[in-house]
């Protein structure tokens, strides 16, 4: 249905930053707190009250800015955005606006057109049929999440489909969680997306019509509202009718677009500048700071991991991006000889068995635990399907993987065991015809004589010493 | 009693501080002429001295009550900016000012009338009435701080604050015939102070005297973390004592008094007998220029209303004050709360102020005004140079008659003539009463560069010593 | 000049109801205003920067540090419609 158009996307990202305090006052940042709880006259919007700027938030901005490659504002400034709604206490937002604290940037493939400093606007509830004002019905606000600092990132419309765009936002995610400036955690509101959607024929460089999709909270509902949206623009093109400029919902449940209603008023902000803030300045010592708080982030992260390690580049970007992965890996490396690359394949067995979204660290096998056992089959002193078991066991049960292999009689019967190399004599007794085709240099015969052996051992025999053996004992 | 009440607020607390008299002794005989003013001068009286702190006699301002505008938030006690959308209102907090003078020991005596958030120069704006001028109570006070001044210049009470965005302290000074100073934008934190234009908006005191407005001015100074546009007082606040004016040069802005200000022969007559006094006393006095204060008021009421449209958007009856519902929806109860709650004046600011920086018209009004801002520093700027201060008469004229000027909202504005530049500067001024015309205060304005309060002080010091005003007859204190 | 369309434009903006007689009287007023305010815009400051602060200030800048929040009691006490631990409202139309 979409052949022949290509999306144009652009995301609003709204970061929720994890200071203790709120961006112009001292209220504690609440999560599930009462309603009301964390208020003060200042995010109450009461009369008299004035901003001040939190400078951990202002260090956080930096920060952001810093890993997105972004240009710091040795200067900028604070304007009023003004409307009226119930959940914006002073009826003004206190946001950034022509002189942004960041322009200029990019992640990965796209290119940040700026981000700026912000404050939260409040909860607002409806009470439905529960809650009536004078028979209508109501809405009751709670100002706790009022103020709570914001960083707004806004890209260019630089995002090639819908699942790039649910892509690229989990490396924004990653980035960001790796910064430690903020929860990112969608389904809680502390990171949120808009996406600007417009469509045009393949090959052309005009742009079409956009729309703006609002409020995706999870990673699938940014794609699936992206397609969504992309689908019906096309069709409306291909229907020989215009796309409207609008604001627009994607319900997930219906997978149905629909309207906001903008009630034919043009919003018209009269963003002036904030006389009760003065300018922001981001000094020398301000960027170095936020520099220095920079932990390694993913992109660097995965280049380290190949350049130093020998992960392949797959390997080193899966666990690179995801930073519970990559600490765990570091950990387990720190705590034992066992190889990089093997580790970094454990891992992924390891992620196999707790689940994807599974901080490993959170699991039951502890880093060193993974590294002994890793440096175990390094060693040859368990096999790779004896290990897979080993694993498994600690994942159930924790435990030390040396003392579980003990326990289970798991360890590996090696060369130097007199033992295995009288099981391979049994087997070639046991399968003269097969010792013969393998003298011959018929090296299929060779399975069913290991699988002999394999069977006497229990599996604890190495593969590889037992064919090593056959081949020795065969040529006499 | 009335023994007390001539006192000025420095002799009364050099009395407590001797111990000839206490606290509550002063406190009481304020308060009881306070309790039955017939000026509408309060809003709030206290009923009872506040414990803990407030009025102790050994502290910097010695348990003299003090008067507060009521648009400084007081916790516990009505805060109402003289607007009818927060009756009642009383705030859980204080602003950082009445704080401070709770610390220096002087006691909350009552809060005072003052035009609808600060938006007017006679005080006939209030929700609460009009305040009358006690030299002629046919007449305005001035505003918007037309109560502070109207109950100093009364004797109800020692002293007040108030607040000054584009006149609000000197212009009712002048009027009652009594002390106002506009510090420094920045001198005197402004949190607390229920909001007009807060890139002008700034507290100061209005006093009997020149000294009783350096010492209260003295506590109220300072930088606060909660206001970030406060800054440190670079010296502290001198006891004025200056008698002569030998070396300071005045210099008189052609464009604030000659014949397109508009000045009246009264208020002429006496700003001339001013100058002629200071040069007695050796002041040097010169023409200079201000190419672009006539340009001020326009810029003023561009700034003022447009930073107004937004301060005063809280008022949406949500959280506090008014709240008018209507059919049910959010928008009826918005737009009736504010249509109930707000007067005529602040409806018109806030039009204006929406209006200049609604989409298209921002450059032409708002951003212009700005730049007209940035000419009128760099005047002021250029004029110290070659001068001390510059001095003007406070106000065109003198009290009018109640409703005299109501009908025609710009002849209202031109009062603000001479007293609208310093704000856009950011630069402090004082009025002082320079003498009467037919019976009616006349002011007298001297304004310096930015933190020169000490020497400003210091030269209206001298001046006042020369003038030799008498108030007795607005304090009513008989024989 | 200020029309009666553009007075209601404003109004609307401001959430301000005004009455038929204040939409008139707001048009004739606000327009007497502005022209004297006009005369501005014959200046020519093109190359004349905007003044938003006149105190030559930078960076005031809060720790991080928590302080005592109101009791909820007292956050609502002014409320004029009080409901369920927040502050009522008529609930919002879609936009
Ligand atoms: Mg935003
Ligand atoms: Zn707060």
């Amino acid at each position: 249905m979409t052949v022949g158009y290509e999306p144009v996307i652009g995301l609003e990202i709204h970061v929720q930053l994890s200071t203790r305090t709120k961006m112009f006052c001292g209220c504690r940042l609440s999560f599930g707190a009462a309603p009301n709880t964390h208020t003060c006259p200042v995010c109450l919007g009461l009369p008299g009250s004035l901003p001040v700027i939190n400078e951990r938030a202002v260090q956080s901005a930096i920060m952001i800015g810093l890993a997105l490659g972004c240009e710091i504002a040795p200067r900028s400034l604070f304007h009023r955005k003004n409307y009226f709604y119930p959940d914006l206490p002073k009826g003004y937002q206190i946001s950034q606006y022509d002189v942004p604290i960041c322009s200029d940037g990019r992640l990965g493939d796209v290119r940040i057109h700026r981000a700026h400093l912000e404050e939260d606007a409040a909860k607002l509830t409806h009470l439905g049929e529960s809650g009536r004002i004078h028979g209508a019905e109501a809405s009751v606000v709670d100002f706790n999440r009022g103020g709570t600092p914001l960083v707004e990132i806004v890209t260019e419309p630089d995002l090639p489909s819908a699942e790039g765009a649910r892509e690229w936002l989990i490396l924004l995610r990653t980035t960001l969680r790796t910064l430690g400036v903020s929860d990112v955690d969608m389904s809680q509101g502390s990171l949120r997306c808009d996406a600007n959607v417009s469509v045009r024929p393949a090959g052309s460089t005009a742009l079409g019509t956009k729309t703006e999709l609002k409020n995706m909270n999870s990673f699938k509902f940014v794609k699936d509202g992206i397609e969504a949206e992309i689908e019906r623009q096309v069709g409306l093109l291909e229907a020989g009718r215009e796309v409207v400029p609008e604001t627009l919902h994607y319900d997930p449940r219906s997978g149905r677009i629909s309207s906001l209603r903008s009630k034919e008023e043009a919003h018209d902000y009269r963003y002036f500048p904030e006389p009760d803030l003065v300018p922001l300045e981001a000094t020398a010592a301000m960027i170095a700071a936020a520099r220095e708080a920079i932990p390694e982030l993913p992109a660097a992260r995965a280049e380290r991991y190949e350049r130093e390690l020998g992960l392949s580049a797959d390997k080193a970007w899966e666990l690179a991006t995801r930073p519970e992965r990559a600490d765990y890996f570091e950990a387990a490396l720190a705590a034992d000889s066992a190889e990089a690359v093997a580790l970094a394949n454990w891992i992924s067995q390891l992620v196999e068995r707790i689940g994807p979204d599974a901080d490993p660290a959170a699991s039951r096998v502890t880093p060193a635990g993974l590294a002994a056992l890793v440096g175990m089959v390094g060693a040859r002193q368990v096999n790779q399907n004896a290990a897979r078991d080993v694993l498994s066991m600690l994942v159930e049960d924790g435990g030390d993987p040396r003392a579980i292999v003990e326990r289970e009689g798991l360890g590996a019967i090696s060369a130097e065991d007199s033992g295995l190399a009288e099981v391979v004599a049994r087997a070639l007794a046991a399968d003269p015809a097969a010792a013969a085709k393998v003298r011959e240099g018929n090296d299929k015969a060779i399975g069913p004589l290991v699988g002999f052996v394999m069977r006497e051992t229990k599996g604890r025999a190495d593969g590889g010493e037992v064919r090593r053996l056959i081949l020795e004992q065969v040529g006499g | 009693m009335s023994e007390l009440i001539a006192l000025s607020a420095a002799q009364a607390g050099k009395r407590v501080r001797a111990g000839e008299v206490s606290p509550a002794e002063l406190f009481e005989a304020y308060r009881a002429r306070a309790a039955a003013e017939e000026l509408n001068a309060f809003t709030w009286v206290a009923e009872a001295r506040p414990g803990a702190g407030a009025g102790d006699a050994t502290a910097p301002l010695a348990g003299v009550p003090v008067a507060v505008k009521d648009l400084f938030c007081t916790e516990g006690v009505p805060s109402q900016a003289g607007s009818r959308i927060l009756e009642g209102y009383r705030p859980p907090y204080s602003a950082t000012v009445v704080a401070q003078l709770a610390a220096a020991g002087a006691p909350l005596l009552g809060k005072t009338n003052q035009d609808e958030f600060a938006m007017g120069s006679s005080n006939e704006n209030s929700g609460y009435g009009p305040v009358l001028n006690p030299w002629d109570r046919g007449r305005v006070p001035g505003g918007s701080s037309g109560g502070s001044a109207a109950a100093v210049a009364a004797g109800l009470a020692p002293w007040a604050i108030g607040t000054d965005t584009g006149g609000s302290i000197r212009q009712p000074a002048a009027l009652c015939g009594i002390v106002g100073l506009k510090p420094t934008y920045g001198a005197c934190s402004r949190y607390g102070m229920i909001a007009f234009a807060s890139s002008l908006d700034q507290a100061g005191p209005l006093t009997r005297d020149v000294t009783d407005a350096a010492l209260l001015f003295s506590a109220m100074v300072g930088r606060d973390p909660r206001d970030s546009t406060s800054l440190a007082f670079p010296a502290p606040i001198a006891v004025p004592r200056r008698t002569d004016l030998k070396g300071v040069r005045l210099g008189v802005p052609e464009e604030l008094t000659g014949s397109g200000s508009g000045v009246e022969a009264g208020v002429r007559s006496s700003f001339e007998a001013t100058l002629a006094l200071a040069e007695a006393l050796g002041a040097e006095i010169e023409p200079c220029r201000l190419p672009h204060a006539p340009h001020a008021l326009a810029a003023y009421y561009v700034i003022a209303p447009a930073e107004a449209s937004a301060n005063l958007a809280r008022f949406d009856g949500v959280r506090y004050g008014l709240r008018v519902d209507g059919d049910g929806t959010l928008d009826t109860m918005y737009c009736r709360t504010r249509a109930a709650g707000f007067g005529p004046e602040v409806k018109r600011r806030i039009m204006l102020g929406t209006y200049a920086l609604s989409s298209g018209y921002y450059d032409a009004y708002y951003s212009q005004a700005q730049k007209v801002r940035t000419k009128i520093a760099e005047d002021f700027a250029a004029a110290f140079a070659g001068f001390d201060f510059v001095v003007t008469p406070t106000s065109p004229w003198t009290a009018f008659p109640l409703g005299a000027k109501s009908e025609d909202p710009y002849a209202m504005y031109l009062n603000d003539f001479c007293t609208v530049p310093m704000p856009l500067a950011g630069i402090p001024a004082v009025s002082i009463p320079s003498g009467l015309s037919d019976g009616l205060p006349v002011g007298f304005q001297l304004a310096g560069p930015a933190f020169s309060e000490n020497r400003l002080l210091d030269a209206a010091f001298a001046l006042e010593q020369a003038i030799g005003f008498d108030l007795a007859p607005a304090l009513g204190l008989g024989a | 000049m200020i029309d009666r369309e553009q007075v209601l434009h404003v109004a609307r903006l401001a959430r301000l109801a005004l009455s038929e007689e204040e939409v008139e009287r707001m048009a004739t007023e606000l327009s007497d205003v502005l022209a004297q305010i006009e005369k501005i815009g014959e200046l020519d400051l093109a190359d004349v920067p905007p003044t938003s602060h006149v105190i030559d200030v930078v960076n005031a800048l809060r720790p991080d540090e928590p302080h005592v929040s109101l009791p909820v009691e007292v956050a609502l006490a002014a409320a004029p419609a009080p409901v369920a631990g927040g502050f009522g409202v008529p609930s919002p139309g879609d936009s």
